[in-house]
């Protein structure tokens, strides 16, 4: 340990001696007191997580005299709080810890984080055009029925992912004419997306099977099974055996991040969202460029909900009234807790993911606090916008409609 | 009042429409754009589309409409009774109490509107109502009526105004969006619910711990009923206060030194801080008496006919969420409020569970009420396609030259 905080304090080169780097030193520090009574790890002395917490936290306040203080300040509150989880998780019997953290929760973690993965990221897009997209909820709760209606009459799971990609959309293309054309309010248009979406899958769940169920044996969206991992013993069971939308879900966060940051169609995109009117003087199709954002939106919002319904979201090859349950909003919550950023949109929904798994576990313990744990996301982006623990910015003509001239 | 001849500064084209700057500002266009001729024309468009889904999915609309009209007990004006045993007294009763929760609810939404915020939070700051009200009228069992039924509303009225100022606060000083904030502090409001009400939670009801349902209030915190009987939920005083509150809503906004700067910031917030009115105080302040509308809905329905709360209900409650069809579709005044609150109070009874039908069965209606919300929220939101249609019309009117044998049929 020693040699390591001498390093920082005589860094090899100049980019070590960044406080940044101290900072998000101390919060992996502190998230790691938290997890180091828990298996695979198992150390179970309580001297541990106290140890590492207070490195996590002197790293925070290293930060903070060197001018990053809300970096440092976060690092410092994750470090005591990983001493007190940590606490908490080595005076926790042995069998219920294995009950939670057995290495499934990873699995489990991407099973919750994919569903809000595919829709932040179709928020980001339609966003970053310039418009504010609250109906992701409505455009997952479509794309979740249409799609395993579809699967099911159509007998395959292609057919199923089609449908709910093509559903999203035509519900985007025409959220995008009333908010793009018609320059409705878009919190307006987007809340109408919403009440209009739960009351059109709920309507034909009960006209086409009668508000039951989806009969059994639907094609499901099937699992990947990785031949050289799925037999190891702790990463089989965590990433071995994961639904081929998880890993698609992983390709899309690293393809969006390119067509957004590093490419002209991305620069394009980002320069509407920020000043539509200089985007339009060189020339940039505003409004072309806006319908092809939140159409995309729509997509990777349906697909998102086909992953719900026809995946292993909620239950395979089925579907309830108002499946969604507000899991659009919480995918608006990653993506705004991500600040616009597929990186950040993405980290959000696996945190997010892992607290639903956590939550599901936790009942082990207590049923009460489970329930109770489930407002974490929320809290965490009220925080978040709060600008409590650094400021999230959107972009500049998010949700202003554009006229052109 | 402003002196003003207000045709005289209605926009010529959408276009000029658009380009004035806030929320409220857009809507004082749409109401001078139409006044109840709009909004009546979406909702009658809505529910012909509404129609139209009905009868592609092969039942008759005309005859669903009617059912749901009777449901809705609005057939009762035939055969006025104020005998219960009647039916259609019975639905009207509870389509009444279905609009006592949402005229709040659609205030709740409409002053923040009148301010410039969306306050979409009415679900969250009803849940907070419901919260404190049980609680509190679960406790001090021992009090007398008055003072106990006062202190629940009071202080759930004050909860939701706290909880709704939460967000009217990061938007003055930290210029969080209102929007997003309130969805947050709506789910957390819910979920929060959800552990209080649910197994294990500190308000689950004290006799059988495997039900996840709060006690039951006691009877001084119950409000009194003047139609019908209190075990058949009968319609509880509550509309009255409901329709106060519409006059206060009016009052307040219309004719109060409050009511003005709330206006004034709504309508230009940068030319009301030039005019030297403390806008983030004004934002705090409309949000807050916002959420207290809502808080007292909550508070009126827990005391008035809930009695008590299950966890299972709440994830289907959507009152607060109907606040803003309400609003939107009353044009965020407090007649239109009123009338709007009706039609969806007697959508929300006369689809679910005053519905008795051959046509179309209730599980079916229910959602074709989420339908039509959806449909006349997406089409009074257009406001340009609106006033698109309605300045073209006068136009027209205004380029023909008034020849009396040329005259429009």
């Amino acid at each position: 340990m020693s040699s390591w905080a001498e390093r920082l304090e005589n860094p090899v080169s100049a980019r070590l001696r960044d406080p940044k780097l101290t900072g998000i030193a101390g919060i992996v520090l502190g998230v790691f007191a938290a997890f180091l009574a828990i298996p695979p790890i198992q150390a179970r002395a309580i001297l541990w997580p106290i140890l590492v917490g207070i490195i996590a936290a002197l790293f925070g306040i290293w930060t903070v005299t060197r001018g990053r203080r809300r970096l440092g300040y976060g690092a410092v509150a994750t470090g005591i709080l990983g001493i007190g989880l940590g606490i908490l998780a080595t005076r926790s019997s042995v069998s219920n810890l294995n009950a939670v953290f057995d290495p499934s929760l990873i699995a489990q973690m991407f099973v919750f984080s994919t569903p809000l993965t595919f829709a932040a990221i179709g928020g980001m897009f339609s966003e970053r055009s310039g418009v504010v997209n609250i109906a992701l909820e409505g455009m997952m709760l479509l794309g979740a029925f249409w799609g395993v209606y579809a699967a099911d009459k159509g007998g395959s799971w292609v057919v199923g992912i089609l449908a709910g990609a093509g559903v999203g959309a035509l519900i985007a293309l025409v959220y995008a004419f009333f908010a793009i054309n018609l320059r409705t309010d878009q919190i307006v248009g987007g809340t109408a997306v919403n009440f209009l979406a739960l009351g059109i899958t709920g309507y034909f769940f009960v006209q086409l099977y009668h508000g039951n169920y989806i009969p059994q044996g639907v094609s499901e969206i099937p699992n990947l099974r990785i031949p050289g991992i799925a037999d190891l013993h702790f990463l089989g069971p965590a990433i071995g055996d994961l639904n081929i939308m998880i890993w698609a879900g992983f390709l899309l966060v690293v393809l969006s991040y390119f067509v957004v940051f590093k490419t002209p169609v991305g620069l394009r995109i980002r320069a509407c969202g920020e000043h539509p009117r200089a985007a339009d003087t060189v020339g940039i199709d505003v409004y072309k460029v806006r319908y092809a954002c939140v159409v995309l939106s729509g997509i990777l919002a349906g697909l998102g909900g086909v992953y719900l319904s026809d995946g292993e979201g909620s239950g395979s090859g089925t579907f309830v009234s108002n499946m969604t349950d507000g899991r659009g909003f919480i995918a608006l919550a990653a993506l705004i807790f991500g600040n616009w950023r597929p990186a950040g949109a993405f980290g959000a929904a696996l945190l997010f993911g892992f607290s639903s798994a956590l939550a599901l576990r936790l009942q082990v313990y207590s049923a009460s606090a489970a329930t109770l744990f489930n407002v974490l996301p929320y809290v965490l982006t009220l925080i978040a916008v709060a600008g409590v623990i650094g400021r999230t910015v959107p972009p500049a003509a998010d949700g202003k409609p554009y006229k052109k001239q | 009042m402003t002196g003003i001849d207000p045709k005289s500064s209605l926009p010529e084209s959408p276009e000029e429409a658009s380009e004035t700057g806030t929320l409220a500002a857009r809507i004082s266009l749409k109401q001078r754009g139409g006044g109840i001729v709009v909004p009546a024309l979406t909702a009658v468009v809505a529910f012909l589309m509404g129609g139209l889904v009905v009868l592609a999915t092969g039942h008759n609309p005309l005859l669903a409409y009617h059912d749901i009209f009777d449901g809705a007990g609005l057939n009762w004006v035939f055969h006025p009774t104020t005998n219960l045993a009647s039916t259609a007294a019975y639905n009207l009763s509870q389509t009444l109490l279905q609009t006592t929760t949402l005229i709040l609810c659609g205030l709740a939404v409409a002053f923040a509107f009148r301010c410039g915020m969306f306050n979409i939070g009415g679900q969250g700051q009803y849940f907070v109502g419901i919260i404190v009200a049980n609680w509190l009228g679960v406790s001090f069992a021992s009090m007398s009526p008055l003072p106990h039924i006062l202190l629940c509303v009071v202080a759930a009225t004050v909860a939701g105004a706290l909880w709704a100022g939460i967000a009217g606060f990061l938007k003055a000083t930290v210029g969080a969006h209102e929007v997003i904030s309130t969805i947050m502090l709506n789910w957390i409001a819910i979920w929060v619910a959800e552990w209080l009400f649910g197994d294990g939670g500190p308000l689950q009801n004290s006799s059988n711990p495997s039900v996840p349902v709060s006690n039951d209030i006691a009877d001084s915190a119950k409000l009194p009923v003047f139609w019908g009987q209190q075990e058949l939920q009968g319609l509880h005083v509550g509309l009255f206060v409901a329709l106060g509150a519409l006059v206060v809503f009016y009052l307040l906004l219309n004719r109060t030194t409050l009511g003005y700067e709330v206006r004034a910031v709504g309508f230009n917030p940068d030319a009301a801080a030039y005019g030297g009115i403390n806008v983030r105080k004004n934002l705090i302040r409309a949000m807050a008496i916002s959420g207290a509308f809502a808080g007292l809905a909550g508070a009126l329905d827990m005391l008035g006919y809930l009695y008590h709360e299950g966890q299972n209900d709440i994830p289907v409650s959507s009152v607060g969420f109907l606040g803003i069809a309400v609003a939107l579709l009353g044009r965020n005044t407090a007649v239109g409020t009123g009338l709007a609150a009706l039609l969806f109070g007697a959508l929300l009874f006369g689809t679910t569970h005053g519905l008795n039908s051959t046509v179309i069965q209730p599980e079916l209606a229910g959602n074709l009420t989420y339908i039509i919300q959806g449909l006349i929220v997406l089409f009074v939101g257009a406001d340009v396609l609106i006033l698109y249609l309605w300045n073209s019309r006068r136009k027209l009117r205004r380029s023909r030259p008034p020849l009396p044998a040329r005259e429009p049929a």
